[in-house]
């Protein structure tokens, strides 16, 4: 976990096809996840939302996995802590706000389910629930569905090392090893799950499990952005080739607390998230910008501003639109719910 | 109309959608090769090819979670649960994901799978062959359920299920495979999901019923008609959502009824029954609402003594239809 020195790191990105413009649009995913979710963070503690669960800490390893895939054409099954991932296939601060608020005009849910629950067919993010790891299942299906209609997409899901345990991680990475399915599984370890650190999660690596279904398996530093794209992409390059599955195991830390709801000092102290602090990902991405000369302390200023002001616009949006009507809760249960009744 | 059996019913009926639409496929523990352990997809695999009549790793949840995102990829996949007793490591996929996949997105996503598995006791399968776990998934909003009882109904309720853009849970009767037979036309037919059929009019009790035991309660009916007790059947057809209005229909006929499922009794199907006649048709009613169910027991034992006593039969039905036309 060395930092990255200019002249080794350049080569490598150029090595993977990163152009320059990605790497500032890369850059300013993240930041733009890390400020959504800092304000999210203060918009609960001064009551303006009920619930917010943060992924700050992970959004360097979700927007470089977003950047190695198809993002025109594979399908996404993200789960809960994926702001940075879901901004970086195209979904807006506006509808992030949207579903922060529980607005009628939420396009993951229409405000009928938690923040965090991402859903959206136009950018072929699959509707997520709250039981974890269901959707490793149905990232198998819709694999299935690309090597049944010869399609050259890949699905992607990601997960908690936590989640990791449940039957539908295991049921699901076994279906697709055995089928040879062009999945992606990409587990965001950040070392607790709620309370629970990985130590009483898991006794081994998650990344070995893979050798057990018959798949490639990789462990990655997760605050690496490059390594993490390069891991991804060759997953993505593997399952298009008719290769079969990859395990990712993304090596990170879960900076702020589980959720609002959560103390994390009652479990951790500050000295070791003040370590992983030093480690965080963020910075060093910036770092290796400046170094290649595409970014400086202007620029910087210039983003941040920006961003404020996409953040307020889309905040103020988003609190003034109207919620669901109360009777719209009988909508949608079945393809054909309510509409004689609507007549 | 040439006649058919149930199983037959069944298999013709995923043949044929498979022909119609290449995007309808069957996948599960031993549908492949085999043809399923009671040959329900016998020559799907020979006639669609391995991917088609896909066999699975032994992992129901993985079965459904898979046919799930095949179905939301627009996929129009038949998941076969080997038996219904073995369906319950995929409940959670049934009732947290393919239950609420429209609602949670709010209509953007759909969820067209269809879940078959068979059910009930009488095949000597002890507790974990022979159970009907109906009462599992019925009350949750978001799946449609089907259990035929003629292989009419179980053919064109299989193509309707199919074609439907919602999960429908599919439940047929194992006994009934060979058991039952009945005629079933040549030419494409869907039987709509959600409408209940009546098997027998009649003016002196009402019988309403689903899947297998209303095979009883159609020769108890006969034979009770010697005995000039004039018995009016409907067959639920669906179970979930039950057709209301011919249930009042067909208790306003007689004023006297008995609901019957090889279903334990507290909290199956028939309490739902019941609870709907006593809050629209209390008054007209001439006796108590009769159930006539499973014991609630876990489930039925293999030996013959055991199971004889849990399973309906004509003999029983019959009993409790004279019991209810002499209140």
């Amino acid at each position: 976990m060395s930092l990255l020195s200019s002249t080794s790191q350049q080569a490598k990105h150029q090595q993977l096809g990163l152009g320059d413009e990605k790497l500032v649009a890369m850059y300013s995913h993240m930041l733009t996840a890390r400020m959504f979710d800092e304000r999210l963070m203060l918009m609960q503690r001064a009551g303006k939302i009920n619930f917010h669960v943060s992924g700050i800490g992970q959004e360097v390893a979700q927007v470089a996995a977003a950047y190695a895939l198809d993002r025109d054409n594979d399908y996404f099954l993200p789960y809960y802590r994926d702001y940075g991932f879901v901004l970086s296939v195209g979904m807006t601060l506006r509808e992030l706000f949207l579903s922060a608020f529980a607005k009628a005009e939420d396009p993951n849910s229409g405000g009928r389910q938690m923040p965090g629950h991402f859903g959206s067919k136009r950018l072929r993010i699959v509707t997520g629930s709250s039981p974890v790891t269901t959707q490793v299942p149905h990232a198998v299906g819709f694999a299935l569905a690309a090597k049944m209609k010869k399609k050259n997409f890949v699905s992607f899901a990601t997960f908690g090392e936590g989640s990791s345990n449940q039957g539908d991680f295991h049921e699901g990475s076994n279906f697709a090893a055995v089928h040879k399915l062009p999945v992606i599984l990409m587990c965001e370890n950040n070392q607790y799950a709620i309370s629970v650190p990985v130590h009483k999660q898991v006794a081994g690596k998650i990344s070995d499990r893979a050798l057990g279904y018959g798949m490639h398996g990789e462990r990655v530093d997760g605050n690496d952005a490059l390594e993490v794209y390069r891991v991804v992409k060759e997953a993505r390059d593997r399952a298009i080739n008719g290769e079969g599955p990859t395990l990712i195991e993304a090596m990170m830390y879960r900076l702020s607390p589980h959720s609002t709801s959560d103390n994390d000092l009652a479990y951790r102290t500050k000295e070791e998230v003040d370590h992983h602090r030093a480690l965080d990902g963020l910075p060093r991405f910036r770092m290796y910008i400046e170094e290649l000369g595409l970014w400086n302390e202007e620029l910087e200023r210039e983003l941040r501003e920006e961003i404020k002001k996409q953040l307020d616009e889309a905040s103020n949006y988003a609190d003034k639109a109207p919620f669901p009507t109360p009777e719209s809760v009988l909508d949608h249960v079945y393809a054909d719910t309510r509409k004689e009744e609507k007549h | 109309m040439p006649t058919m059996s149930y199983i037959d019913a069944i298999r013709t009926a995923m043949m044929e959608e498979m022909d119609r639409d290449e995007n309808v496929f069957v996948l599960g523990e031993d549908v492949g090769v085999k043809g399923g352990v009671f040959t329900t997809t016998k020559g799907l695999y020979e006639q669609f090819g391995e991917e088609r009549a896909l066999d699975t790793p032994l992992s129901e949840s993985a079965i459904v979670g898979a046919a799930i995102g095949a179905a939301m990829y627009g996929m129009r996949p038949i998941a076969e649960m080997q038996y219904s007793d073995f369906m319950f490591p995929a409940t959670n996929q049934i009732i947290s994901e393919a239950a609420k996949i429209r609602y949670r997105s709010n209509n953007d996503w759909n969820c067209p799978v269809v879940i078959r598995a068979p059910i009930g006791g009488g095949v000597f399968g002890g507790l974990y062959h022979s159970q009907c776990p109906e009462s599992v998934f019925f009350g949750t909003p978001g799946l449609k359920i089907v259990a035929p009882y003629r292989p009419y109904d179980a053919k064109g309720l299989l193509k309707a299920a199919i074609r439907d853009e919602d999960p429908v849970l599919y439940f047929e009767n194992k006994k009934s495979y060979r058991l039952v037979s009945g005629e079933v036309p040549d030419e494409d037919y869907i039987v709509e999901i959600g409408k209940a059929n009546v098997l027998r009019e009649g003016d002196d009790i009402t019988v309403i019923g689903y899947s297998l035991p209303l095979r009883f309660i159609e020769q108890a009916a006969e034979e009770l008609a010697e005995e000039g007790i004039s018995t009016h059947i409907l067959d639920l057809r669906t179970i979930q959502p039950l057709d209301k209005e011919a249930i009042l229909e067909a208790v306003r006929r007689t004023g006297k009824v008995l609901i019957v499922h090889e279903d334990n009794k507290t909290g199956g199907v028939g309490a739902e029954v019941a609870a709907i006649i006593a809050e629209e048709l209390l008054f007209e009613l001439d006796a108590p609402i009769m159930r006539l169910c499973g014991p609630d027991v876990p489930a039925m034992p293999i030996n013959p003594p055991g199971e004889k006593f849990f399973l309906l039969n004509t003999e029983k039905v019959k009993a409790a239809m004279k019991q209810l036309a002499e209140f």
